[in-house]
């Protein structure tokens, strides 16, 4: 297989898992879905770093992959717990075939947003990005459109995989400084939800995240 | 120079490993108030080493110059403040049974990690690293909004951890698409570092730029309290602790600001003044207009205080936007006036609050009648805030005022001057509510610890020092100001 066609294939992967994300409602598959999107994620440094014969960042690749594809997926199937409640997204507020929609109106608007990036240097890897910010705003979809604390961790992750994808994609990732910080940032802020969500299950026997509505100004 | 970089980073953080190590007693308490003071400390002697130009260090990742000092100043004085109150503060929580010794520990290690985080930003050259730094004080503050534990302080810390964390994302895509556009006119690895950025600034791609320019803004301004993405603010503010309210409306907010104009001195060689300025503006105005509109009939002292942040948050974004260096010294004026006054304002706050149980303005009131102290403290940093001469806020209002014009952007203060005229009634009002009135019956005289006591007499003794002269601060704003691309 040849490079381009190993990193369409990584890209396609990944777009594909969260489109996948959008369609399911079981947070357990949800989360499934979210590792193996942190595979397809790490397959593009590792690939690029192969043609590259940059250690480095095959290195990072592999990093990518423990954190995105083992142990975030670890600590969000932890906060879901055994508890019987809230396995699943009973009632969403939009229906499967409208949030399937949308999720395509906003790939379009992906491409539309991402030209500038792939013309500036058009080479198989920037001609990816497009699904790259597709994943970003799926994310973001994902995290106004359902109503538990998991669900939105899972898209906030989503949105950050995107934006991780983008890296890779123009600029085979950011500095390993910067790359280190950013994953342990990251890696706090989930165990912060996951504490959290803990948290809203004794407070308030769920985590819809409606009930969150205590503050207001009147 | 490298050794005071450092150390200001440092010594919170040896501060709140100490802490962690022997829980917050008398001692490691001091050490926190220490840690604050050395920042201070390292923050003037910065100051006078950086006239020349910005120093860097640690292979490029920091810098110091006249900005950083600055935000190093604001960071260490409200810091000190804060930490100095939080023993008083600590103490209520403790015998009230509204926190335990583990809690007590937990709250000094994360409010040192937050001065830490908020002293590697502002001396950050990279943009990477000031990222990090930025959503490091996100995760530093989670549990602190969380720290009394009830259902509102939840709901305030999940709405703060999600909409702070994916508001600094988007900042992140914007790093990347930054990063790209160096690396393409030619700064190599090395393109996030605001020196190469700026050097290589006139090649940029404008297109893709734009979009990273876009993306920064809207990502800090999430962290600034700009609007869209300001709902968070105000839940936090006034669910976390008072001297956790006072660093971060005094102070994160302006560090997260900091970050937008690191950004925009680059961006505005890239693409002409005028991207940064519409986004600003735009971005200033609607922010002002909905704080306004909320503090309004606010019942919660607390909200009531942190959307008056909103509201001077948006003043400088709009005085960021005018971009002249009179516009800019003002601005940094602005912030470190504003620091102190609301420092002082949210620790009295915090005394009202576990003196009445109760944020809700209708619930306290007499204040004049029941304690001297706070009564003072209120009234100088209400005026204060209000912009009254003689204090500093005044000034660095009409200053903003004067670099509108100049820019010829004086449309603009037609709508900033009323919004900002009812946003003074607004505070008028329940400031007085809440200072004059009869005692209820029975209501007893307010006790404060000596602690909380000083750390507002200091902090009122700041406020008027620096309504009459800023000093030798004046130089190191023009300092910044020349730094930042002020026009004149």
């Amino acid at each position: 297989m040849t490079y381009a066609n190993t990193l369409d294939l990584a890209t396609g992967a990944f777009l594909l898992t969260g489109v996948l994300i959008i369609w399911r409602r079981e947070l357990t598959s949800l989360v499934m879905l979210l590792g193996w999107q942190g595979a397809a994620l790490a397959a593009i440094p590792i690939t690029e770093g192969i043609r590259q014969e940059d250690i480095a960042l095959i290195g990072v690749g592999v990093g990518v992959a423990a954190l995105k594809a083992v142990v975030l997926p670890m600590l969000l199937t932890r906060a879901i717990g055994s508890a019987a409640v809230d396995r699943r997204e009973s009632t969403p507020l939009l229906s499967t075939t409208a949030s399937l929609l949308t999720a395509g109106a906003l790939v379009m608007i992906a491409f539309a947003v991402s030209r500038p990036v792939t013309e500036l240097a058009s080479t198989p890897a920037t001609r990816a990005v497009p699904a790259a910010i597709a994943v970003v705003l799926l994310g973001m979809f994902v995290m106004v459109s359902r109503r538990l604390a998991v669900s939105q961790a899972v898209g906030f992750l989503m949105l950050d995989n995107g934006i991780a994808a983008t890296a890779f994609l123009t600029t085979a990732g950011v500095p390993l400084v910067v790359e280190l910080g950013a994953s342990l940032d990251l890696m706090f802020a989930v165990l912060i939800l996951g504490v959290l969500t803990g948290r809203l299950r004794r407070e308030f026997g769920d985590t819809d995240l409606d009930q969150l509505r205590e503050l207001r100004d009147r | 120079m490298t050794v005071l970089m450092l150390l200001a980073i440092l010594a919170p953080a040896v501060a709140g490993a100490v802490v962690a190590a022997f829980g917050w007693r008398r001692v490691t308490a001091v050490g926190s108030v220490l840690a604050s003071a050395v920042i201070l400390g390292c923050a003037i002697a910065i100051a006078t080493q950086v006239r020349a130009g910005p120093v860097f260090a640690a292979h490029d990742l920091l810098r110091a110059d006249a900005l950083s000092a600055t935000m190093l100043l604001v960071i260490g004085t409200v810091g000190s403040l804060a930490c100095w109150a939080s023993i008083g503060y600590l103490d209520t929580e403790l015998a009230e049974g509204h926190t335990t010794a583990n809690g007590a520990r937990l709250y000094g290690v994360l409010v040192s990690a937050f001065l830490s985080a908020m002293t590697l930003a502002v001396q950050a050259n990279n943009l990477g690293v000031l990222w990090v730094a930025i959503e490091a004080t996100t995760i530093a503050t989670a549990f602190l909004v969380g720290h009394r534990r009830s259902r509102a302080a939840l709901e305030a810390t999940w709405k703060y951890v999600i909409i702070c964390s994916t508001g600094i994302a988007i900042a992140f895509l914007g790093t990347v698409l930054l990063y790209y556009a160096g690396r393409h006119a030619g700064g190599g690895d090395t393109s996030l570092n605001l020196e190469v950025l700026a050097a290589h600034a006139s090649r940029l791609d404008p297109a893709v730029t734009r979009l990273a320019a876009g993306l920064l803004l809207l990502g800090y301004g999430a962290k600034a309290g700009l609007a869209p993405f300001h709902t968070w603010l105000a839940d936090a503010h006034s669910q976390a602790p008072a001297p956790v309210s006072a660093l971060m409306s005094g102070v994160l907010l302006a560090v997260a600001f900091s970050a937008i104009l690191r950004v925009k001195s680059v961006i505005d060689v890239a693409l002409g003044t005028g991207f940064m300025r519409a986004g600003l503006l735009i971005s200033g105005l609607l922010t002002i207009a909905i704080a306004t509109g909320l503090l309004v009939a606010q019942r919660d002292l607390k909200r009531m205080l942190a959307y008056s942040s909103m509201e001077n948050m948006g003043l400088i974004a709009i005085a960021a936007a005018a971009g002249t260096t009179l516009a800019i010294t003002a601005l940094l004026l602005h912030v470190v006036a504003h620091g102190i006054a609301k420092t002082v304002l949210f620790i009295t706050a915090g005394q009202l609050q576990a003196a009445h149980q109760s944020t809700t303005i209708s619930d306290i009131t007499a204040v004049l009648a029941r304690s001297r102290l706070l009564a003072t403290a209120s009234s100088v940093g209400m005026i204060a805030l209000l912009a009254l001469p003689p204090f500093a806020l005044f000034a660095s209002e009409v200053s903003m005022a004067r670099g509108l014009t100049d820019s010829h952007l004086a449309w603009a203060l037609a709508p900033a001057l009323l919004v900002t005229l009812i946003a003074f009634v607004a505070l008028l009002r329940s400031a007085s509510a809440i200072l004059l009135g009869d005692p209820a019956v029975g209501a007893s005289p307010i006790a404060v610890s000596v602690t909380v006591s000083t750390a507002l007499v200091i902090g009122m003794g700041a406020t008027l020092a620096l309504g009459v002269t800023a000093g030798p601060l004046t130089n190191l704003f023009h300092t910044a100001a020349a730094l930042l691309g002020g026009r004149p």
